[in-house]
């Protein structure tokens, strides 16, 4: 009898311990990841002056988004991504692959110095290359072209310049994190495949193209993804160089607009507007991955 | 024929270390120059930008005494990063692996469904969430405290994917002979299974730990008086147009860095590991 009531404990514990132990992540998802997003929808419907004081407009927010400012930051946000993409998987493999080598002295020194950015903040980074972009001929980057007989450049100040600011410091950040991710795919792959390619006669290039890119392809996936998300949702580069407002709004992110016409001018509504068509630009590059690669498939 | 392969893949292996001599020079030469300019007075960096000269007759050890003096700031905001980091790498790391455990051992209804959610917290940028975050801080009136900085994200959907593998791994008999035993499912969790944890635990609280410290987005939200702010933050605070604060920029930026610097060299593996687990095994 006794060992019945216990067995009967047991399952019934069992039926209601999972969901303790997952409660902390229920909670917080409903409080901080739910309920905010669908108020974000219903504020991008109102008009909101203040507190109390909020009426119902409709599309209005959604139409207010066809201007110049809008434009200019999908633009922005788009260049940005694209441009640290282009980057952050090409040198970050070919480094890996150096670094990959097991004789190559110094080889530990090598990944900890290139790791090294990763552990600044961006605003630490920033302050190193706010000041380096400076206007003045002596500031660091117009000395170095100084020497190639260029002239000063007003760096944070133009379209051009001020974008490749924005991917040099986060080239310099994220260059070392990817190493990390290519170093650890590059442990996976069996050395037969380069002995075997080596019996063919295959050079260095052919088994960089044909054996390690191939087989890094899930984590070059991975990469882009975290990288698509990173340059979207990106503010804080641009803010450590130019706050929330710069000139000629060259920094104008999509996330740094919403944090502009949030917290500068107050205009809620707007703002969480900005941020629906933000979310939505981001499910759909879910969706297209998700197609694409099947990047869900359980276990 | 071999002498000849021998030879090129020497020549390759100089080729390598050249190409990463000189890349991570360039990839250093930041920390230095912030190093000799955090020596020369502020009033010099407004005026000439961040140069590449080495003016010793200019540099003195002032701006650090600025630094840490009495009245300086810039200690409250060292103490509020390290007591943000301290309270969200604690949180992050328990609750975290108390749902991922709970994710990877047990059969439960919703158990797939939850774990989607995690995925998809993971996917959707926080900085989606900042208006409507920000109004619901002030609702529950955790505006311009730690606990409004840390709660948002206590539960980080990363770490517990991370935990969750990394539990996935651990054989299950282990767990079923406690049950046998008569052990309740918390004491497995705690006495059993959090011990072999031992190596996620440390790859995780020094993850959370750099995140928390460098984080900058929310608590630019959240954090509003001058003696509140963290050390991201509170560098950007000094930026003023009439350069009056410029002497603490570059030694703040570079005493704020050393914390996370000595962490990463001693537990340079835990770091790695933590990095790679979460995504790159397939």
């Amino acid at each position: 009898m006794n060992k019945i009531k216990k067995i009967h404990n047991t399952i019934n514990s069992l039926k209601v311990i999972p969901y303790v132990f997952v409660l902390p992540f229920i909670i917080t998802f409903l409080l901080f990841f739910l309920y905010p997003i669908i108020s974000a929808i219903i504020m991008s419907f109102q008009d909101i002056a203040g507190f109390g004081d909020v009426t119902f407009v409709g599309f209005k927010n959604y139409r207010n988004l066809l201007n110049p400012h809008y434009y200019n930051a999908l633009r922005v946000s788009f260049s940005y991504t694209f441009l640290t993409i282009a980057i952050l998987i090409p040198v970050p493999l070919v480094l890996a692959v150096l670094l990959n080598n097991k004789d190559l002295p110094g080889r530990n020194i090598f990944r900890s110095s290139l790791f090294m950015p990763a552990l600044t903040s961006v605003i630490v980074g920033g302050m190193f290359f706010r000041f380096a972009f400076g206007t003045q001929p002596t500031a660091l980057f117009n000395h170095i072209i100084g020497w190639f007989g260029l002239e000063p450049v007003v760096w944070l100040q133009g379209k051009w310049t001020g974008m490749l600011a924005m991917v040099i410091l986060c080239v310099w950040r994220w260059t070392g994190v990817n190493i990390v991710y290519f170093l650890a795919g590059l442990q996976g792959i069996p050395n037969e495949l380069y002995e075997s390619a080596d019996i063919d006669g295959a050079n260095g290039l052919q088994k960089f193209f044909h054996i390690t890119v191939p087989s890094l392809k899930p984590v070059i996936i991975f990469v882009t993804t975290i990288s698509v998300f990173g340059g979207f949702s990106m503010f804080a580069e641009s803010f450590a160089y130019w706050t929330s407002r710069s000139p000629g709004d060259i920094g104008l992110t999509l996330v740094a607009y919403i944090y502009q016409t949030g917290f500068n001018y107050n205009n809620f509504g707007f703002a969480a507007a900005i941020g629906i068509t933000l979310l939505v630009i981001i499910m759909t590059v879910n969706l297209i991955q998700l197609k694409i690669f099947g990047f869900f498939k359980e276990d | 024929m071999k002498n000849k392969y021998i030879i090129s893949k020497k020549r390759g292996m100089y080729i390598s270390f050249t190409v990463l001599t000189v890349i991570c020079v360039l990839y250093l030469a930041p920390f230095f120059f912030m190093l000799i300019t955090s020596f020369k007075p502020g009033q010099d960096m407004l005026r000439n930008g961040l140069t590449l000269k080495m003016d010793f007759d200019i540099m003195t050890l002032n701006n650090y005494r600025i630094l840490f003096s009495e009245d300086s700031r810039y200690i409250s905001w060292f103490k509020n990063s390290l007591i943000i980091t301290a309270i969200y790498t604690a949180f992050s790391v328990f609750f975290s692996s108390l749902v991922g455990y709970g994710l990877a051992v047990y059969r439960f209804r919703g158990r797939r469904l939850l774990f989607l959610l995690v995925l998809l917290v993971m996917m959707v940028p926080l900085e989606i969430l900042l208006l409507p975050l920000y109004r619901l801080m002030i609702e529950i009136r955790l505006m311009n405290t730690y606990l409004g900085v840390v709660l948002p994200f206590a539960v980080s959907p990363f770490a517990i994917f991370f935990f969750r593998q990394y539990v996935a791994g651990i054989p299950k008999d282990l767990i079923e002979a406690a049950r046998v035993d008569g052990c309740g499912e918390f004491r497995i969790f705690f006495k059993i299974v959090a011990p072999l944890m031992k190596p996620a635990f440390g790859a995780m609280t020094i993850l959370m730990a750099l995140t928390s410290w460098n984080t900058f987005v929310w608590p630019l939200v959240v954090l509003r008086s001058s003696d509140k702010l963290t050390l991201p933050i509170g560098l950007m605070s000094l930026l003023t147009p009439y350069g009056n604060a410029y002497d603490m920029i570059m030694p703040g930026a570079v005493i704020s860095v050393i914390p996370v610097a000595l962490l990463f060299f001693m537990n340079q593996k835990a770091f790695i590991e933590g990095l790679t687990a979460g995504g790159v095994k397939q």
